[in-house]
């Protein structure tokens, strides 16, 4: 009686044991899958930089042939040095050192610019009341509508009236009020519990030492966040250069680049290529390095 | 919005908002108003009388066909840099999501791309798209394809939809991955044992629920289309061949920075900011209840 009954039981065991490693066949071969359909999404990611990473260590002749090589060639060391140093001898003759710093400067102004402004205006929104506290929340939320792409004419006019093309403040200051950064720090002072504002005010701290003391070591997170989202913000701009830099004196690498390209019988390929190398090497080192608080800063602050 | 216990001063607080509402005034209401004020107004040739002409510059850049034609151009390239930025994110992130080894290393070797200018993307398409020094270019030209966007306004189109779309995916994915990984388990795992197989679990389930994430993205994606593309176009095409790529964008770039014409320059910037309001406002009216103000 017990035989027939053990050997169902086996046998329902060992279609379990079958099923199973069918399944586990099957999500083997479904993981394996999707490794190859990622490696080739990465793989296709990279080829516009593969080539012209290794563009980069071609001379100009093999380019312009358009044999477009896929391996390195022996001219790595020159075609840098020459980029890094001299820049297109045919179309712009400005150095890519120079261009590199003014983008630099640039990124750099308008991120802690931006920065700065922000926690202030915040703070002050947050932490005070007086007359005008709406509004002023309100003129700032609003410059959200009005992206430089849409005033270009008038901004423009703005900034040549003031004197300001071509410098460094017509470059960065038009650029450094943000009501995203404003928006963020607003949201993350919301909560600060209150408890510890009043422990500062029995303690006999003014606003200012609170703020120093208090928010601005709280915030360090939110800055470091805002800081690689801003830095890849000011680097990449395009068009504000474009409009207000005539001259080599405070191109940015971006602009530099295109400019490089001009009339394309001249074009020196290979600079280009080495120069967009080291156009693209800062801020895609600044979003790997700080990727955690890259990605958090991003997901939060277009909450 | 404001916290119950607040400092008593009452000067301190306009100093801190000074230097953002300096520059906010100068360089954003200033230029915005005075878009809205030219725009009624226009120059002779000479740029000595200015007349009154109410909304003339409107009217005329409705009834241009090549304005017309701008904003058609404009709504094709956007749909298409939109589509394929998005679709190609999503699939990437259904796969990063499996638990699968290496998901992070994909993470990071899919992400780096937001950190490139849209105008250096449109230099690394150069050597794929150009026709005697790029990969594909080139291939086709030999193969028999006559391929030049200099040329075709067609394939001029398709580069700059390419190169654009490109740069976006890595955005698009980090915040699609960041809504699949939101989904409770629990309801994947109660769908798989309902028998749902896993293309009728992502459709029926992880779609609906990645609703949120997918609408606010289609916004970003439309405004990136609309607005920060200007690189790439000007990089690759120069709003040509015939204007084939020339969005609205493109187009007052072109009259207020180079034809100099004030009036259609400044109909044009107020046309394109209540595009940017009605999309802004689309964008917080979904996701009011997420923002307190």
């Amino acid at each position: 009686m017990h035989g027939p009954v053990a050997t169902t039981k086996g046998e329902a065991i060992a279609r379990a044991e079958e099923a199973a490693e069918r399944a586990d066949a099957l999500r083997q071969r479904a993981d394996w899958l999707t490794h190859a359909i990622l490696i080739l999404g990465v793989a296709l990611f990279a080829l516009p930089i593969w080539i012209v990473l290794m563009g980069s260590t071609h001379d100009v002749a093999t380019i312009s042939r358009g044999e477009v090589p896929l391996l390195p060639g022996p001219y790595a060391i020159e075609n840098y040095v020459a980029a890094w140093t001299e820049g297109s001898a045919r179309t712009t003759r400005v150095p890519v050192s120079a261009m590199m710093l003014n983008s630099f400067v640039m990124a750099i102004l308008i991120a802690v610019g931006k920065i700065a402004i922000s926690i202030l205006s915040a703070y002050a929104v947050v932490f005070f009341s007086f007359p005008g506290r709406m509004l002023a929340f309100w003129a700032i939320f609003i410059t959200l509508m009005l992206p430089v792409e849409v005033r270009i004419f008038p901004t423009f006019k703005v900034v040549s009236d003031l004197g300001m093309i071509n410098t460094y403040a017509g470059l960065i200051v038009p650029l450094i009020a943000s009501a995203t950064a404003t928006l963020l720090f607003r949201q993350f002072f919301l909560t600060i519990p209150d408890e510890l504002v009043e422990a500062a005010k029995i303690d006999g701290a003014g606003p200012m030492r609170f703020f120093q003391d208090v928010v601005v070591p709280l915030s360090v997170t939110n800055m470091a966040a805002l800081f690689v989202i801003l830095f890849v913000y000011g680097w990449n701009q395009y068009l504000w250069p474009l409009l207000i830099t005539t001259t080599g004196d405070v191109e940015t690498i971006v602009i530099g680049i295109v400019r490089m390209i001009g009339s394309e019988a001249d074009t020196d390929w290979h600079l280009v290529m080495a120069t967009t190398v080291l156009a693209l090497l800062p801020p895609v080192a600044v979003v790997i390095l700080m990727q955690r608080w890259f990605v958090k800063g991003l997901v939060e602050t277009e909450k | 919005m404001r916290k119950k216990v607040i400092f008593p001063q009452i000067g301190l607080p306009y100093l801190l908002l000074l230097p953002q509402l300096a520059i906010t005034s100068v360089f954003f209401f200033l230029p915005a108003g005075q878009a809205i004020w030219f725009s009624f107004l226009r120059q002779d040739a000479f740029g000595i009388r200015t007349e009154f002409v109410g909304f003339e510059n409107f009217v005329e850049l409705v009834q241009d066909p090549l304005y017309l034609e701008s904003l058609w151009i404009t709504l094709v390239f956007s749909f298409w840099v939109t589509a394929l930025a998005m679709s190609v994110a999503l699939g990437l992130a259904v796969l990063a999501d499996r638990h699968i080894r290496g998901a992070t290393a994909y993470k990071t070797l899919l992400i780096w791309p937001y950190a490139i200018a849209p105008a250096v993307a449109a230099v690394l398409w150069i050597f794929i798209f150009h026709p005697q020094v790029g990969l594909l270019g080139r291939f086709l030209n030999g193969i028999g394809v006559a391929w030049d966007y200099k040329l075709n306004g067609t394939q001029a189109l398709i580069t700059v939809v390419v190169a654009s779309a490109w740069k976006q995916v890595s955005y698009n994915f980090l915040f699609f991955l960041a809504g699949l990984q939101s989904i409770p388990r629990s309801v994947l795992e109660a769908a798989a044992i309902d028998g749902a197989s896993p293309a009728r679990r992502f459709w029926t389930v992880v779609f609906p629920l990645l609703s949120p994430t997918t609408f606010f993205l289609l916004v970003i994606n439309l405004t990136y289309a609309f607005f920060d593309t200007f690189g790439v176009i000007d990089a690759l095409t120069k709003g040509g061949p015939a204007k084939a790529t020339t969005t609205l964008i493109y187009r007052a770039y072109i009259d207020g920075r180079v034809n100099l014409d004030l009036g259609s320059s400044s109909a044009q910037s107020v046309v394109l900011m209540l595009a940017v309001i009605a999309l802004t406002a689309v964008q917080f009216r979904f996701i009011e209840r997420k923002v307190h103000y």
